[in-house]
């Protein structure tokens, strides 16, 4: 029997007519670093990649699978159970730019597999990351939170979490095989990725900033308690999957180093303080290194020489430096 | 020990951070119709990054018109800038790109709202700067 309930229109979105500055900006943010894993030449890695052993190249494939869940999941499920909550119409717009990037994080993990593995070893790959209760248990927590009838708010935090600290237990690998000068246009592909993500994290977290500023303390500290409990949790679960992928290498205790700094950050982009304390963020300098290769590292406070350096020449936008 | 100077967008994240540094803050209006701050005694900028992947615009459109009046950029002695490591090569590049274009040094740089580490190392880094500054323009 037909629906005579009248269908509801949304209104034709005017991009002149904002009603927060933010989505505009994010929006040009996003748009001007569209990419597409084409543009990496990710074959030059095909030698890099025999340098590894059979072990390094097995761990490696099967932190691909993981990310490459994590990027399916926000692509077909989170950014879409984000719309419906959308403040603005532009905001909904840009979650449309958010999930279809996920798909294109996830789509670029595959064609890492098919310019440097084989079929075979990529099919193990995915039955091992179907098989893993770590990974199905940190998908099945946040996936939780996502659902229709969860908590608009609680589903942003959960986004946040996803995207500024569940990845990074993967992206530490490629980060560490750079640092060794090993899969270097993997690398860049992955800091494409990482640098998608840390918009998506900071846009999500400021949009729930944006909606907690109405809402009463009682509510505020209800939210509080529930991000550091799901942080927690989270934390928890990523600690045994690092454990997992990493202990066969040494490498664990390196990996939590990055995990907490990359929660704190998760947790600044809600607006809440650091967890973790600074003794427990100190990421060896080679990872924090990989992850901004060519930015100016030497300041005038924490450098030892007396002069500073000046950065290299940029682009900037000369007709807004008037003087 | 004299003045910061600082913009921070509706996210906060510079603002959380000159906040917790305790000390005399003005801070440059979001509103570009704002009045802008007018400070008489040398000062030190806070600014977040706002770079795309290439680098463009990676200062502020605030800042950059605060800058932009040879009074008010008279008193600026350094820079210290926000950012985030996950944006590769443009990591807090705003400090670059101001300390390039006015001629005064990187002091810091601090990812989002900066961690107690940074808080310490700030202020530490201001205090002995600003009396190295009394030192030269005495």
């Amino acid at each position: 029997m037909k629906d005579l309930a009248s269908p509801t229109i949304p209104r034709a979105i005017n991009w002149n007519r904002l009603e927060d500055d933010k989505d505009l900006e994010v929006w040009n943010r996003l748009t001007v670093n569209f990419w597409l894993p084409e543009k990496v030449p990710l074959s030059n890695d095909v030698q890099s990649w025999a340098t590894l052993t059979e072990k390094e190249q097995q761990l490696t494939i099967r932190v691909f699978t993981g990310l490459t869940l994590l990027d399916t999941i926000q692509n077909t499920v989170g950014a879409p159970a984000l719309m419906p909550d959308a403040q603005t119409p532009h905001e909904e717009a840009v979650l449309t730019n958010i999930a279809f990037m996920e798909a294109v994080h996830a789509r670029s993990y595959s064609s890492i597999f098919s310019t440097l593995c084989s079929t075979r070893e990529v099919d193990a790959a995915f039955r091992w990351s179907e098989e893993n209760e770590h990974l199905s248990a940190k998908a099945a927590l946040i996936l939780d939170k996502y659902d229709a009838v969860a908590d608009p708010m609680k589903r942003k935090i959960a986004s946040v979490f996803l995207e500024s600290f569940l990845f990074y237990s993967g992206f530490y690998l490629p980060m560490y095989w750079s640092s060794r000068a090993k899969l270097t246009n993997t690398a860049d592909l992955i800091r494409l990725i990482i640098r998608d993500e840390a918009v998506h994290g900071y846009y999500i977290g400021y949009k729930f900033q944006r909606s907690l500023e109405k809402l009463s303390d009682e509510r505020k500290d209800e939210l509080k308690d529930f991000a550091f409990g799901l942080m927690f949790e989270l934390y928890e679960i990523e600690c045994k999957y690092t454990a997992e992928l990493y202990d066969d290498i040494g490498l664990t205790e390196d990996v939590k180093a990055f995990l907490h700094y990359n929660a704190n950050k998760a947790l600044q982009n809600l607006g809440y303080e650091a967890l973790f304390p600074p003794a427990l963020c100190e990421v060896n300098p080679a990872i924090l290194a990989a992850l901004s290769p060519d930015s100016e590292n030497h300041d005038f406070f924490s450098g030892s020489g007396s002069s500073y350096v000046i950065g290299k020449a940029v682009a900037t936008e000369d007709e807004d430096w008037d003087f | 020990m004299s003045a910061l100077v600082y913009f921070s967008s509706r996210s906060g994240n510079t603002a959380r951070f000159v906040e917790r540094l305790e000390l005399p803050a003005f801070r440059i209006p979001r509103d570009p119709d704002g009045v802008m701050p007018a400070p008489t005694t040398p000062f030190v900028l806070v600014t977040p990054t706002f770079a795309d992947g290439e680098g463009r615009g990676a200062v502020p459109k605030q800042v950059i018109r605060f800058l932009n009046a040879p009074e008010r950029r008279a008193g600026l002695r350094g820079v210290i800038a926000g950012g985030n490591r996950n944006f590769g090569a443009t990591y807090a590049l705003a400090g670059d790109v101001i300390s390039r274009k006015c001629n005064v040094p990187v002091l810091y740089r601090f990812e989002l709202a900066g961690t107690d580490t940074d808080i310490a190392r700030v202020k530490d880094g201001l205090d002995k700067f600003w009396r190295t500054e009394c030192l030269i323009t005495a």
